[in-house]
This record gives C-alpha cells, sequence and structure tokens, in this order.
C-alpha cells in the first residue's frame, strides 16, 4: 500500500488485521488476510471490489461492529483490543457513525427522534439541546419540514438524509456508508453523495465509503481496492 | 419523547405501541388471567369469611376447661400394681382451680382480644307443660361480650342478665311459646330450680343453638349448677384466630389446663378451609403461569420481528445492558397494564356475583368486597411475573450479533 505522509493519530488504523469464519461444518476460511490501512482526519474514501471480496466484513470490523481474529485495530488513536462489549458499544457511538444502503431508521420513531438516538443512548434522557441539535441536523440535510415525519412516511432519498443526520449526531470523527445511494436513483444518489461530501468539508469528518458504482468511488479523494480480502490498490482516483 | 423518561423506557413504550396489535392482545390476555387469579381470591377470601365467621359465632376462639379427672393404678411402695385395670373416670362439672389469676394472666397475654369466665352446665327450661333440655351459661355480659358477639345478635328485647333475667335463643323461645316479659322457670339436674324473666331473644345463625343455649347471669348460673364462686370455663377470644391450636397447646403446657381451640373443635370444617385454599392457589398458580408463557412468547415473537431495530441500536452505541433493559421493561409494563385491566374485570364480575348470586330470600348471598391491597398484590405480582418472563427474549435480544442482526 501506499504509504502516505501519516498525521501524528490517524483516525483510524489497521495492522495486520485477520478475519476467519467458521463453517457449518468446521471449516475456517480467512476471509481477510492481514489488512494494513490508515484514514487521516477529513480524508474521503471509496472502498470497492468484487461481491465476496470481503468489504462488508472489514467495515464491520472498523465499525468495531466485530472483533478481527489477528491484528490490532485503532480508532481516533485509541487502542480496541482489550476492551469489552460494552466499552466497544460506547466508543462506537461515540467516534462512528453509520450509514446503511437501506437507510435502516426505526420506524417506531419520528425522523427528529431518530436523528436524537445516538445522543440519547449516550446519555440516557433527553433533553432540549439534544432536541436542538437533531433539528439543526436535519435542517443541514434539508429536511426541517419532515421533523414529525415517520420513516414510513418518508420517500428513500429523504430517509437517506435522516440516516446521515443521524450519523452526524455525535461529531463521530469517522462515518462508515454502506452503499449509501446503492437503493435511490441517480439524480438522488447525486444528492445524497454531495451531502456527505459537504458534511466532509464541513467537518473534517473522515469517511470510508463501500461503494459498487465507479463513478461514485472517482469522485473520492481515495480508493481503497480490496479483491479476495487483501488490498491490492489503494491511491487517488486515476 | 418525555424529557424525564431514560432510553430504556422510551424504546420500551414506543416498540410496545408500535405492535399495537400485539401488545393489545397480550394485554388483553394478561387481564383475563389476573381478574380470574382476583375474582377467585376475593370470593374465595369473602366465602371463608363469611363461613368463619357463622362458625365462630357462636363459638369461644380457645375454651379453656378444667384438666380431666384421671383414674390412676394404685401402687404400692414395691413398685407392683393393686388394681391394674383402671376404669375411665366420669367427669363431673367442676371449677378451674383459681380462675381469677388465670383470667387475670390470660388478660395479659398478648394475642388475646378477650377473656371471659363461663359457668355453665345442663338444665331444664320448663313453662307450663312443655319440658326443654337446655345448656344454661353464666356469663359477665361485658366480657362475654368480647368473645361472642352477643349484642348485636339480639333479635327481640335486650341484653341483660342481672339476678333473675335470662336471655334465651329465638328457637327455644317458638318452642315454649314465649317472649320477652314472660316468665322461665329453670331446673338443673341435681333438683335446684329458679324463675328467670326473659329479658332478649338471641339469633346465633345457628338452630341448634337458638335452641339450646340460655345466658343467665354468673352468679345465677352457678348457684344453679353448685358451682359457687367457681367457673366452668374461661372463654377467650383472639386476635388472630389462625393463631388457636399453636396458643391453646401453649396455655395447656403452661397452666396444665385443658384448652381447646376452635380449629381443633371444627377440625373437619378447618381442613375443607385449608384444602379449599390449596385447590385455589393451585389454580391462582396456573393461571399465573400461563400468563407468564403468554407474556415470554410475544416477547420472543417481538425480538425476532425488531432484530434489525436492535441490531441499528447497538450500532449507534446501545449496550447488551440497555437492550436487556428494554425488553424487561417490556415485560413489567404488559404485565402492570394487564393487571390493571384484570382488576378491573375481576371488580365487573363480582359486582355481577353479587347481583344474582342471592339466597332464597334475595338478600345477597354473603358480601365481597375488592380490597385495595389485593388490587395493589396483583399489580405488583403481574409486573414482577412480566418481567421475569421477559428474562428469556430480553437475553436473546442482549445477545443478538449486530452485524448479523442488521444483516437481517
Amino acid at each position: 500500500m501506499a504509504e502516505t505522509v501519516a498525521p501524528p493519530c490517524p483516525v483510524l488504523a489497521l495492522e495486520g488485521v485477520r478475519k476467519t469464519y467458521r463453517s457449518d461444518a468446521g471449516i475456517e476460511t480467512e476471509v481477510l488476510h492481514g489488512i494494513d490501512l490508515r484514514l487521516a482526519r477529513g480524508e474521503f474514501a471509496a472502498l470497492i471490489g468484487p461481491s465476496g471480496s470481503g468489504k462488508s466484513t472489514l467495515l464491520n470490523l472498523i465499525g468495531l461492529l466485530d472483533r478481527p481474529r489477528a491484528g490490532s485495530l485503532s480508532l481516533d488513536g485509541q487502542a480496541t483490543a482489550g476492551l469489552d462489549d460494552d466499552a466497544l458499544a460506547r466508543l462506537r457511538g461515540q467516534r462512528i457513525g453509520f450509514v446503511f444502503q437501506f437507510h435502516h431508521l426505526i420506524p417506531a420513531f419520528s425522523a427528529l427522534e431518530n436523528v436524537m438516538m445516538p445522543m440519547l443512548i449516550e446519555r440516557g434522557r433527553p433533553d432540549a439541546a439534544m432536541r436542538e441539535r437533531a433539528a439543526g441536523l436535519l435542517e443541514q440535510v434539508g429536511l426541517s419540514a419532515q421533523c414529525d415525519s415517520r420513516p414510513g412516511q418518508l420517500s428513500g432519498g429523504q430517509q437517506q438524509r435522516v440516516a446521515i443526520a443521524r450519523a452526524l449526531a455525535m461529531r463521530p470523527a469517522l462515518v462508515l456508508a454502506d452503499e449509501p445511494t446503492g437503493n435511490l436513483d441517480t439524480r438522488t444518489a447525486d444528492g445524497i453523495f454531495a451531502l456527505l461530501r459537504e458534511v466532509n468539508l464541513a467537518f473534517a469528518t473522515s469517511f470510508l465509503i463501500v461503494t459498487h458504482d465507479p463513478r461514485l468511488a472517482a469522485r473520492c479523494d481515495r480508493i481503497v481496492e480490496l479483491v479476495d480480502g487483501s488490498i491490492v490498490a489503494d491511491g487517488p482516483p486515476a | 419523547m418525555h424529557p424525564w423518561l431514560p432510553f430504556e423506557w422510551i424504546a420500551a413504550i414506543r416498540f410496545l405501541r408500535e405492535g399495537r396489535m400485539q401488545s393489545l392482545l397480550i394485554i388483553v390476555g394478561v387481564g383475563v388471567g389476573v381478574s380470574v387469579i382476583v375474582f377467585m381470591s376475593a370470593l374465595l377470601s369473602g366465602l371463608q369469611a363469611n363461613l368463619l365467621a357463622r362458625t365462630l359465632a357462636s363459638q369461644a376462639h380457645i375454651v379453656v376447661l378444667p384438666p380431666e379427672d384421671v383414674a390412676r393404678p394404685l401402687r404400692p411402695e414395691d413398685g407392683s400394681l393393686l388394681g391394674p385395670l383402671v376404669q375411665k373416670q366420669a367427669q363431673r362439672l367442676r371449677s378451674i382451680d383459681q380462675w381469677q389469676r388465670i383470667r387475670a394472666h390470660f388478660s395479659a397475654m398478648p394475642g388475646i382480644a378477650g377473656v371471659s369466665p363461663v359457668a355453665s352446665g345442663p338444665a331444664f327450661a320448663v313453662r307450663g307443660d312443655a319440658n326443654k333440655s337446655i345448656s344454661l351459661i353464666g356469663i359477665e355480659p361485658e366480657h362475654y361480650v368480647k368473645v361472642i358477639d352477643l349484642a348485636s345478635r339480639i333479635a327481640d328485647g335486650r341484653l341483660r342478665v342481672n339476678a333473675g333475667e335470662a336471655v334465651i335463643g329465638i328457637e327455644l323461645a317458638k318452642d315454649l311459646g314465649a317472649g320477652v316479659g314472660d316468665k322461665l322457670r329453670i331446673g338443673a339436674a341435681d333438683g335446684a330450680t329458679d324463675t328467670f324473666l326473659i329479658t332478649g331473644l338471641f339469633d346465633l345463625g345457628s338452630k341448634s343453638v337458638n335452641a339450646r343455649n340460655v345466658y343467665v347471669s354468673l352468679r345465677s348460673a352457678q348457684s344453679l349448677l353448685d358451682l359457687v364462686g367457681g367457673v366452668s370455663s374461661l372463654d377467650l377470644a383472639l386476635h388472630d384466630i389462625y393463631a388457636a391450636e399453636t396458643l391453646a397447646q401453649r396455655i395447656a403446657a403452661e397452666t396444665g389446663l385443658q384448652a381447646d381451640s376452635w380449629i381443633r373443635t371444627n377440625a373437619q370444617f378447618f381442613t375443607a378451609l385449608s384444602s379449599q385454599s390449596v385447590s385455589s392457589n393451585v389454580i391462582r398458580f396456573s393461571v399465573g403461569l400461563s400468563v407468564a408463557f403468554g407474556i415470554a412468547s410475544v416477547l420472543v415473537v417481538s425480538v425476532v420481528q425488531r432484530s434489525r431495530e436492535i441490531g441499528i441500536l447497538r450500532a449507534m452505541g446501545a449496550t447488551r445492558g440497555q437492550m436487556l433493559r428494554t425488553f424487561l421493561l417490556q415485560g413489567g409494563v404488559v404485565g402492570l397494564l394487564g393487571s390493571l385491566l384484570g382488576s378491573a374485570l375481576a371488580w365487573l364480575f363480582l359486582s355481577l356475583w353479587q347481583l344474582f348470586a342471592r339466597n332464597p330470600d334475595g338478600t345477597p348471598m354473603f358480601m365481597i368486597s375488592v380490597e385495595p391491597a389485593l388490587i395493589g398484590i396483583a399489580a405488583g405480582g403481574a409486573t414482577v411475573v412480566g418481567i421475569l418472563a421477559a428474562l428469556i427474549p430480553a437475553r436473546r435480544a442482549a445477545a443478538l450479533d449486530p452485524v448479523v442482526a442488521i444483516r437481517g
């Protein structure tokens, strides 16, 4: 991989990360073979690769939803190896924002409440500051009129905007987006992508975007290509 | 979102509200179960209280009697038996030795609500040609009413037994054709007789008691029964009627007297009451268990349905503990709401029951009331059962792997 000039404390640092899965028959298959990856503050990177190359597995590891078999992973300067499940959950809540392909808003809550959710989980009880921040974020993604709508009442693009606002609620260092536009038509997708970029520039939030769309990847600062569990290319778009 | 509710409460309530039909059905299910439990409990305690009241209306909780006369075989110095065949001795009417001292001792004992000295024995009531065998009972009314509530059972006249006055049962009055103000001659078995003025008629709810008992003053009974200065028994009233047997045994051990508790005297009745309680407990336990299984099964389904949402919440930083508590709370809320509904249903059933279950004369069969304490216990119990029932589903929710859950 290309050794870029690493800042003193990268947002994300992976060294020799391996992951294996055990099949029902008990056969172990290694799906990630020693991944080294660093992401600097404010970087806007795409993660591409064919299906089954290990993109989702890598994203889950980076998102602290899963633990590597070997290697080290540190987030915002904090090593994650020795942390228990609750500490991982808290770190995940504070430092990482998720944007999923299928929006994954919680239908029982309004758009505003969905955006408040990460803050509510962190602090335990809702308060006025939380509500204000959530309303501000919704305004930023252009949905101030839809605050009280339930996810079911919003279009796909609107739902994804709410999800982005939610991902930003805790001012995360890193936003992980898994096919954020995969489910949207081209025009809406462009709008969402532009929004991500805007957030990236405004808050110096790092982004790692998993995508199948070469057009989208080409608009990122950096493209990391994963094939069969190894990084085969890493650099600015051609 | 209420500002004072913690995250777990908000999520639990929203999840319940979102699964509207499911939540409604299980709450109604819990309600029906709780209503059966509350209805049965209220009905049974009302029934038992009623039966007890009827049984104890004419009985003291403990009757303390002089020890039985026992014939002992004659033993000379060398230890051989002279008369090895011993016949059981006939029991004569005797007084309790030093009964005033014992009475004072009882009055000071905790748990005893009233002590009444009684001089009673067999006698005949004679009026004209009519001649009835009776039970002559000499009492001090002011003490006796603490043991047996005669004062409120007076059907005619009043409870007054000065010298030469008697209070008799309505059945005896009918048999003798006598009423308040009439005279009555009472003869003891040894031939002593005295004449009494009937001052009151009582109805203690039992035909045989109403036909047999004749109350006179303690002194009159003592002189008729040849027990001058003595009493044949001390009747006790207790604060806790179910402590009667243990207290009776203690009294017997302490004083050497014979103490009969109402529990011993009505052994069959008491056994019937206890077995009724046992069977109702079995039913209540089974209903409680099925309520718990109902809550558990609904929540298990809910965890499966919401696994993706649980995964998202976990991805946003929710800990396993937060997810566990969210689902435990749902169980508790279902239990609480169900129990409130159930208490309301039980109250309705009981009102209907009071309306339709009537004696032949149209009066309510017996009074039952839903006590606030019973509703409190039902609500608390159902909430705890709900939380316990939610334990398995909540643990499943907490154990969900967010990666798998999000992928769905």
